[in-house]
């Protein structure tokens, strides 16, 4: 203690300053005065009054998913695989040869990939089967795993057709040969109408949890995968294609961009638990997933005589995909480990249904000081 | 799934099928008796092999626990507030010359600890050390009785200290969203209309970890399943009451059917204030509320999030068809969007 300093004031500026973290520290937006709660993101308005809130030892109040890396990365094969198929499919009914056998091939890897994702970010991988035990719409989980059953073999079937030029021409293989291309189509039609399920269910996976910024997201996320997958895989098509039969991939790679941009926005209004898809980690993901996905676009419309143009701006859609996915997942992680997004959206929400109600009808509730 | 939340309580053993389930049964766990014995934990953990959680000095006063997780079924959460409880009116420790009370401090201090006790995610530290300070202050929490606002109190002298002591447990929901999402069947509802997990079908999926809105379900590092409290299912299946419940020396741990226990639940509140204790309230009792009412409720002395409770808590499966009509217009939008590629086929 310095002379002349009253009893405790060292003490109490500590608690001051434990009281007021920002305090010091002049961030952006940050008033010195300013409480806990700095009130503006960027140079964005509040999306919420700042508000204070108490918690035990500031500890979430939510567990956060213990999902792995495993899980964002399955998101993007799943994408990948989902837009392949359609791109597949469209390729085979309007005789875009070279398309549909790339698509058809990435979308087999892209289905394979994601499988050993998903088994592997079990706590028990030997038990994966145990999915299949039940089928149970509750459960956005169980409901993939069947959707997944539906796309997995025609998505594989319709991959392994193309092996059907190996086979000799001659005799029974010759037969067999030429029956594979009609199995292909069918089994790539299948793939092609279960794909849709395939990309958005994934959406409806993280919005059904108690996750804020991805329960709150529900209205956009099944669309900002959907755009996702689209831009994936015409990503992947760019990349593997000539440029001579790109065409619908380019057009898909925009209505993709277009879908996907159009959910971020609606995501980025949503109120306080959009800010963990602006701050930290997931900000910077997001944003570079912008970034490439607006380069992305433009190089594929662009460059369409170019093939190295083709491919970049394809690598950079694939890429972009691959960032949003990661990018999201964070911004859920960050919403559950922070009991802010917890406490204040649900105090907020008991407010404005206590004001609708008037005073609560017996002794129970909590009582008005 | 998902039905509407009705004014008559619904019984979820019969709704989950079961032809005449024996009477709900549950916890009303009463922290203004508990003493912090922990007896709870460790009657818990005995009786159902749950694994030692290490020999850990958190530094959230009497807590070394830290929260509910595969390995902590039950959990003693203890607030230290510089703020009298109830009846007491005189300040017992005013006038020491010791400065202001320690506890926002060192509750800041304390959430930051991060110990590794065998689960996932565990015991996470705090992101933020404001707002545990908020909770230790008393003082500083709007809507608490008794206390001048915010910021105005004398901080320069000792105020009185209040404990506030609470066995947090797995609350059985009415809608269990981990129920809801587990996609292999592993958790399931009793007869009596608990929520357990059967630990020779779970999986690891990790799904009903984030879905639960109190955060309680948390997986075991190295076993990998999802582990939390069965309410002592082979010992409620038998008559018996469940460990934690029978060792509680105070009775702030009561196990009955739910029924008894809301009508000894409103008594109990009655009672606590006309001794003026105000701020008592119950958490988790009613049926209407956001998961349909809780298996096992609480009466509480301060605001739910002190406690590390979500003050409105709401299952979120009640979204769900919501959800997937959001991703049919999306799926619908992606087919569209590819036949219309593939329309300009010129080139």
């Amino acid at each position: 203690m310095l002379p002349g300093e009253p009893a405790g004031e060292r003490f109490r500026r500590l608690g001051d300053r434990l009281d007021h973290p920002n305090g010091g520290g002049r961030r952006r937006g940050v008033r010195r005065d300013g409480g806990p709660y700095p009130g503006r993101v960027g140079d964005a308005p509040a999306p919420v009054p700042p508000a204070t809130f108490a918690s035990y030892y500031g500890r979430p109040i939510l567990k956060a998913p213990v999902w792995r890396y495993d899980i964002p990365a399955y998101l993007f094969c799943g994408g990948l695989a989902a837009g392949s198929a359609l791109l597949a499919a469209g390729a085979d009914l309007t005789g875009h040869d070279a398309l549909r056998r790339a698509t058809r091939i990435v979308g087999l890897g892209a289905l394979g990939a994601g499988t050993y994702f998903l088994i592997n970010d079990l706590g028990r991988p030997a038990r994966f089967h145990h999915m299949l035990r039940v089928a149970k719409p509750t459960s956005p989980m169980s409901v993939g795993t069947w959707i997944l059953a539906c796309f997995g073999p025609s998505a594989g079937v319709a991959a392994v057709t193309e092996l059907a030029p190996l086979l000799p021409r001659h005799g029974v293989s010759g037969l067999l040969g030429r029956l594979v291309p009609r199995v292909g189509r069918a089994a790539g039609l299948v793939s092609a109408a279960v794909a849709p399920a395939v990309a958005t269910y994934t959406g409806v996976l993280l919005a059904d949890t108690a996750v804020p910024s991805w329960h709150d997201a529900y209205p956009g996320l099944p669309t900002l995968f959907a755009g996702g997958a689209l831009v994936a895989g015409a990503g992947a098509a760019l990349v593997t294609t000539p440029t001579g039969q790109a065409g619908p991939a380019r057009r898909l790679a925009v209505a993709g961009a277009v879908l996907e941009r159009l959910a971020a926005r609606r995501i980025s209004r949503m109120g306080l638990t959009a800010e963990p898809y602006r701050r930290g980690h997931a900000g910077r993901l997001l944003r570079a997933g912008r970034l490439l996905l607006a380069a992305g676009t433009a190089g594929a419309l662009l460059g369409r005589r170019s093939r190295a143009v083709s491919v970049l701006s394809g690598a950079a859609l694939l890429a972009s995909s691959a960032l949003v996915r990661f990018g999201v997942f964070a911004a859920g992680v960050a919403s559950a480990r922070d009991p802010r997004y917890t406490v204040l959206p649900q105090r907020e929400r008991l407010a404005r249904r206590r004001a609708e109600a008037g005073p609560p009808r017996d002794g129970a509730a909590r009582p008005t000081p | 799934m998902v039905e509407p939340h009705t004014a008559v309580p619904v019984d979820p053993a019969a709704r989950a099928g079961y032809l005449a389930p024996p009477p709900r049964m549950g916890f009303f766990t009463d922290t203004s008796l508990c003493i912090g014995c922990k007896a709870c934990e460790v009657a818990c953990k005995e009786w159902n092999l749950v694994p030692g959680s290490g020999l850990d000095l958190l530094g959230m006063s009497y807590d070394n626990t830290g929260a509910l997780t595969a390995n902590s079924w039950r959990h003693v959460a203890f607030v230290e507030q510089p703020r009298p409880v109830g009846w007491q009116t005189t300040a017992p420790l005013a006038g020491l010359p010791t400065g202001p009370p320690a506890a926002p401090t060192t509750a800041g201090v304390g959430g930051a600890v991060a110990p590794e006790q065998g689960t996932l995610p565990g015991v996470v530290p705090a992101s933020d050390a404001a707002p545990a300070a908020r909770m230790a202050d008393g003082a500083a929490f709007p809507g608490t009785p008794g206390t001048p606002p915010s910021g105005s109190g004398d901080r320069g002298r000792r105020a009185e200290l209040r404990w506030l002591m609470m066995s947090d447990v797995c609350k059985h929901c009415t809608e269990a969203a981990c129920l809801d999402v587990c996609p292999t069947g592993a958790l399931f509802r009793t007869e009596f209309g608990t929520v357990v997990v059967q630990e020779d079908i779970c999986n690891g999926c990790g799904y009903c970890i984030p879905a639960c809105p109190y955060g309680v379900i948390d997986q075991r590092r190295g076993d990998g399943r999802a582990w939390k409290c069965t309410l002592c299912y082979d010992r409620i299946r038998v008559g018996r009451t469940p460990a934690c419940a029978q060792a509680c020396p105070t009775e702030s741990i009561q196990y009955g059917e739910l029924d008894d226990l809301r009508r000894r639940a409103r008594a109990r509140v009655e009672r606590l204030h006309a001794d003026g204790v105000t701020e008592a309230r119950l958490y988790g009792h009613d049926p209407n509320d956001g998961v349909g009412g809780d298996g096992a409720f609480f009466l509480l002395l301060d605001e739910p999030e002190v406690y590390g409770l979500p003050p409105d808590p709401v299952v979120t499966t009640r979204d769900l068809p919501r959800m997937w009509r959001r991703a049919a217009v999306a799926a619908l939008a992606m087919a569209v969007a590819t036949v219309t590629a593939f329309l300009g086929r010129a080139r």
